[in-house]
């Protein structure tokens, strides 16, 4: 896909809820070795959201730390988009909920994506394609997920809730995206169908087939598009459905694992979905420096891949003074729960749906 | 909840809206129509004004035995926080230690769930209230 030199990042931040809870205690549930289980995930703790906080309420408070480090207003932004599998309605949309919150609502333009674990970043490109058009002169990309595992499932020990919000424009960016590109195949390996609680996954079938051949195949599109190789980017980061998979592509493609540190999150809070690069991308401009160049690749099952080429402006160094959070300060905050609260919290969620 | 009333009362559950009155400069929130000082004087002159959302718990108490729609909270901590403008607001507070909390602590609205009318019904938004220093790695 063609971009403008000038469309990028103007502000963003994360939220991520407080509760943690630890695979011993989900495997102690189901007589299952738990911590071996999260060892070979290389999941050390998951968070779980309160039985207030839903995708809205994450959104909202993302959204709002990233307009004051973009230094807008409600009113200067034109689009919306919220990208989720875990949506609080569903029919209903989350961003007109998130919009009237920040007071963006009514001269703009919003609607929910949804494409499993890279909705975020499909709200991404979209508000980059009305930039880059002159459409519109600043758009907000949420991802965010609230995302449940079937009791017992595998699922169980990584799916987490989290989320950020980026606030894409022409003028005054801390980031210039310089390139994104997608691949987009129809593929099984995971889907939820409507009514149902959780989803199904297509076992052995989500690994090679599924993310490691969109991730791969996204990836190389990006560097041969831009011409770059791997060691010329500071920072790269890879969805992260567990804390082996980004680490296993990122090697099969050439990056280190010292470019993917800042932005793996996956072993301290789970897997996001939706929230999950769009989190891992915050975490590694929380550190960047003007100049740095950042490669950035999605994941959803079903099954599709956006990458992004991202250099860091100068503007980086003023945002970092704004009063906002960094994703190190917002995941700090952890409270460990036993399973009985964390259950007596999950079906609580399920009832939300 | 009468789905009605709070949509009237979105504005001010989300945002923390309420209003000045045009003659004295006195804060209001939930907002009201007339100031109570300048009467006739302020009449069409009460204007919008967005709080800022932090304030100071002035008191509290633990909820131990709650209304139905709380129960999955139980215990919450319910505070009377006075904000930064000087009117007082009713809230929960949340993500803290009831151990943790005292008068004079700084907390900030976050948009939480307040609410459903059941699992077929709508979901309710609103302010709560958590410690200011919560999110900053203190
Ligand atoms: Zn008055």
């Amino acid at each position: 896909m063609k971009t403008k030199d000038d469309v990028g990042i103007k502000g963003y931040a994360g939220y991520v809820p407080k509760y943690r809870i630890k695979p011993e205690e989900i495997g102690d549930c189901w007589g299952e070795d738990g911590k071996t289980m999260g060892r070979g995930l290389r999941v050390e703790s998951k968070s779980v959201p309160s039985p207030d906080e839903d995708v809205v309420t994450i959104s909202t408070q993302a959204a709002k730390w990233a307009m004051k480090r973009a230094g807008i207003k409600g009113e200067d932004l034109e689009a919306i988009y919220v990208g989720s599998e875990s949506h609080p309605y569903a029919v209903k949309p989350t961003a007109t909920i998130v919009a009237a919150s920040i007071a963006a609502s009514p001269h703009m333009t919003a609607a929910d994506y949804e494409f499993a674990c890279k909705a975020g970043t499909a709200a991404f490109q979209t508000c980059m394609g009305l930039v880059s058009s002159g459409m519109i002169e600043n758009g907000m990309a949420i991802g965010a997920d609230t995302s449940q595992g079937a009791p017992g499932d595998a699922l169980e020990y990584t799916a987490a809730a989290g989320g950020a919000a980026y606030v894409i424009g022409s003028e005054d960016l801390l980031a210039k995206i310089k390139e994104t590109v997608s691949y987009t195949t129809d593929t099984p390996d995971f889907w939820r169908r409507e009514g149902e609680k959780y989803p199904q996954h297509g076992g052995r079938f989500t690994g090679k087939p599924a993310y490691f051949k969109h991730v791969t195949n996204c990836t190389k599109k990006l560097l041969e598009r831009t011409g770059n190789e791997p060691d010329e980017y500071d920072y790269a980061v890879f969805h992260q459905p567990n804390g082996k998979f980004p680490v296993k592509a990122a090697k099969k493609l050439g990056f280190s694992k010292d470019q993917l540190e800042p932005g793996l999150l996956v072993t301290h809070i789970g897997n996001t979905y939706s929230g999950s690069v769009p989190l891992g991308l915050a975490a590694t401009l929380d550190q960047a420096e003007p100049g740095d160049k950042i490669m950035v690749t999605s994941y959803g099952s079903g099954a599709g891949s956006d990458s992004f080429d991202i250099e860091v402006t100068e503007n980086i160094t003023d945002v970092k003074e704004k009063d906002v959070p960094t994703i190190e300060e917002v995941t700090s905050n952890e409270e460990f729960v036993p399973y009985s609260v964390y259950a007596k919290y999950r079906d609580k969620i399920e009832g939300g749906r | 909840m009468a789905i009605a009333r709070f949509w009237r009362e979105i504005k001010q559950r989300y945002k923390g809206i309420g209003v000045k009155c045009g003659n004295c400069g006195e804060i209001f929130f939930p907002p009201r129509d007339i100031c109570p000082e300048c009467r006739r004087e302020s009449y069409k002159k009460m204007d919008e004004y967005e709080l800022n959302g932090t304030g100071e718990v002035i008191t509290y108490t633990r909820v131990e035995d709650p209304h139905p729609e709380f129960e999955d909270l139980c215990p919450y901590v319910m505070a009377i926080v006075e904000m930064d403008e000087g009117v007082r607001l009713t809230g929960h507070i949340v993500d803290v230690d009831y151990d943790d909390i005292e008068a004079g602590l700084e907390v900030e609205a976050s948009m939480r769930k307040l609410g459903e009318d059941g699992p077929e019904g709508m979901i309710y938004y609103g302010y709560k209230f958590w410690p200011i220093d919560s999110r900053r790695g203190e």
